[in-house]
């Protein structure tokens, strides 16, 4: 049986309902939040319901079922653009969005990461604010996140139990006078909240298939379907947002799983299709009153794409390490992090031990590649180990999201993502391979392999949340400056992408952006 | 795909090739997984002698030492199937192999390894050798014998290594508590760890 069977369902013409589009970290739980309050929500879900039960074990076979592998298009000088020139990014396109395919690592941002403009100072070249909300705004919500998910080593929820991974990434830390542990991760160690506990299976990026890493498809989705008040509907492509005369919007266009187009009236509307999707879809809806899309009064929808700073370093050992058994991200060391000017660079990055199959060590070990040298690393497979870099990248107006020359399959324009690396986030990658390769040679590795990254899976920052409306497209509650009914509910909204990975930031903005939105209704304001 | 014994079959059943060979290695983690030591592979669209060539060239590109050809053979089968779904392929792949003989005096398998790659090596940037090269990162890596050859478990994974060596590593002292973490049996001495 579906979990969509028996959910109450909504009239296409009932303009009293919340449509949020996307039902991953933030779309989910929104969802689930404003189902909880009784507020009546339809969540229009691009991808198709896939269970726990049909999540498989093979790496391709899964980056298959689950991926956004629309087309897409990329300019500018990372590497991506010539590695993977038509996947920019590695998120997914099913029920449940990216909270599938996540590692799990639920960290807070950082105080000062909040004040990036105030704390760094300008940085050439980049557009660096602060963001409208401090810490201590979310702090409460962080609480909240971290008891819904059950973070680990947060709130009495015990640390995982760390892999062979781990335990390289440990013992090298240990010798460079870092501290490690299993990190902050919304997987359970033992049962809890409705899910099973960790068998460190080593597919977390495939699906977890016991449930035991969060994700909305099988805790905030349900949780919201059960209370009446929501109905998903997956398959559900939207094509445009539509708006009345007074410029609030009334309507999404979408197309469903047969291709037919559809128009759900709205009260309200809450996009969050990641940070690709969701400027894309403000600028398909393009109107008389709104020549560049929707919320776009700034010229900052799509501007100031983050993917972070990323990069892997793995290294080959005398003995075995066997990496990929268990959880996939099973260390953290935070002691990068901190903004420290004297490294050549602003921000900071965590460190975070990673571990790929055998399939997607060969597509990314180093793409292109062919002979002795990209052969020698695989045939040390089983006697590898990982971790990959992620830290602030530098918003810029001009790394961005825009329409493509190329159409989908409905004829609307595929996104353009265009991205060059700012000289900060090269300083800091060499800085983070320097150390990564470091703490490997300090447990006495063989051989060392720094890693370019991957497509991203942490796409930040395209409608970002600004005090001044002429500076981003949403205030501190993802509602747009321009449009009161329209609000941002995913990563879209960072204004500074800050070290940390993002979900539980995403989460707990949407657990406060529920809060908010009810009020609002209350008063009757929307 | 390893069928044994080398029968009639396998030679009548398609109008494409055979590629047929001999484990190398009587022990081993794929002998064990295997039948028999012979092995071969039909092919739909390519013929015989450009699947030998296909081999030799995916070894060229991706060589490991001690690696089946009977793992290489499945870099063939992807190649050969994608023959037949697309022309444009099968031209390329073909008129790639003739340019590989044509440099070689006409049969560039007779040519000692050295040699061979002496003429593969500038294709390197053409669209024959990264059709080659795309198709083998894939392949090459994403089937059972390779797996077993380079020590990934795969599907075995499944069933979850929490009993069975997730943290078996002994070479390295193990990591203290409350950093390295608890087994689910196994209980904090103090709260908030």
């Amino acid at each position: 049986m579906a979990m969509t069977d028996n959910q109450k369902t909504f009239d296409h013409d009932d303009d009293n309902v919340v449509v949020i589009i996307g039902s991953g970290a933030g779309g989910g739980t929104l969802a689930n939040e404003l189902a909880q309050q009784g507020i009546d929500v339809v969540v229009l879900e691009a991808g198709a319901i896939h269970t726990r039960g049909d999540f498989v074990a093979d790496e391709w076979a899964a980056f298959s079922q689950l991926s956004w592998l629309d087309g897409r298009t990329t300019s500018g000088s990372f590497r991506l653009a010539r590695d993977f020139p038509n996947l920019p990014a590695w998120i997914v396109k099913a029920v449940g969005g990216t909270t599938v395919h996540w590692a799990g690592a639920s960290l807070r941002i950082q105080p000062h990461e909040f004040e990036a403009l105030s704390h760094y100072g300008e940085v050439a070249d980049a557009n660096l604010l602060d963001w409208p909300l401090s810490y201590d705004d979310l702090a409460p919500y962080y609480d909240n996140a971290e008891k819904r998910m059950g973070v680990t080593r947060t709130h009495g929820n015990k640390g995982l139990p760390g892999n062979n991974n781990f335990k390289v990434m440990y013992a090298g830390a240990q010798k460079l006078g870092y501290d490690c542990n299993t990190g902050h991760m919304a997987i359970n160690t033992v049962s809890g909240n409705g899910r099973a506990a960790c068998q460190q299976r080593g597919f977390c990026f495939q699906g977890c298939s016991t449930g035991a890493k969060w994700s909305t498809l099988y805790t905030e989705l349900p949780a919201a379907i059960e209370t009446g008040h929501m109905e998903l509907r997956p398959e559900a492509q939207v094509a445009r947002i539509e708006h009345d005369d007074s410029g609030k919007v009334t309507a999404v266009v979408y197309f469903d799983a047969d291709g037919n187009e559809q128009r759900q009236k709205a009260r309200l509307v809450a996009v969050a299709g990641n940070s690709i999707e969701t400027p894309r879809l403000l600028l398909n809806s393009e109107s008389s009153m709104f020549p560049d899309g929707l919320a776009n009064g700034s010229g900052q929808v799509g501007r100031n794409y983050m993917r972070h700073m990323t990069g892997s370093v793995y290294a080959t050992f005398d003995e075995p390490v066997h990496m990929y058994r268990g959880t996939t991200m099973a260390g953290i060391i935070a002691d990068e992090s901190g903004h420290d000017p004297a490294r050549g660079f602003v921000g900071g990055y965590e460190m975070e031990t990673l571990s790929l199959g055998l399939p997607f060590m060969a597509a990314f070990l180093d793409p292109g590649a062919w002979g002795h040298k990209f052969t020698n690393a695989l045939d040390q497979y089983d006697h590898m180990a990982g971790m990959w870099l992620v830290g602030e990248d530098m918003p810029r107006e001009t790394n961005r999201i825009t329409l493509s020359e190329t159409k989908d399959s409905h004829g609307l324009p595929v996104a353009n993502v265009h991205y060059d690396d700012h000289p900060n986030d090269v300083a800091m990658r060499e800085h983070a391979y320097r150390q990564g390769s470091n703490l490997y040679k300090a447990v006495g590795a063989r051989d060392v392999y720094e890693v370019p990254p991957y497509p991203s899976t942490h796409n930040l920052g395209t409608c970002r949340m600004s005090e001044k409306a002429e500076e981003g497209v949403c205030n501190s509650y993802g509602q747009t400056h321009d449009i009161p009914n329209l609000f941002i509910s995913d990563g879209s909204q960072f204004t500074t992408s800050a070290a940390e990975n993002p979900t539980l930031t995403i989460v707990s903005l949407a657990i406060r952006q529920a809060e908010h939105i009810g009020e609002l209704m209350k008063e009757g304001t929307v | 795909m390893l069928t044994t014994p080398l029968s009639r079959r396998v030679f009548l059943k398609s109008s494409g090739g055979v590629i047929a060979g001999t484990l190398a290695f009587a022990s081993g983690p794929i002998a064990l997984l295997a039948p028999s030591r012979s092995w071969a592979m039909s092919l739909d669209t390519l013929d015989s002698r450009q699947g030998d060539m296909l081999l030799a060239v995916a070894r060229h590109i991706f060589p490991h030492r001690g690696l089946e050809d009977a793992v290489y053979a499945y870099v063939v089968k992807d190649l050969d199937r994608m023959a037949g779904e697309d022309d444009a392929v099968h031209t390329l792949l073909s008129d790639g192999l003739a340019v590989l003989d044509d440099e070689a005096d006409g049969d560039w398998l007779a040519l000692d390894e050295e040699a061979r790659m002496a003429v593969l090596a500038p294709l390197a940037e053409s669209d024959f050798f990264e059709q080659v090269r795309a198709n083998a990162v894939v392949s090459l890596y994403d089937n059972e014998l390779a797996f077993a050859h380079f020590g990934y478990q795969g599907e075995e994974g499944n069933a979850g290594y929490l009993r069975n060596g997730f943290n078996d590593l002994t070479w390295l002292p193990d990591p203290p508590k409350p950093e390295g973490g608890y087994l689910p049996d196994e209980e904090p001495e103090a709260q908030n760890t």
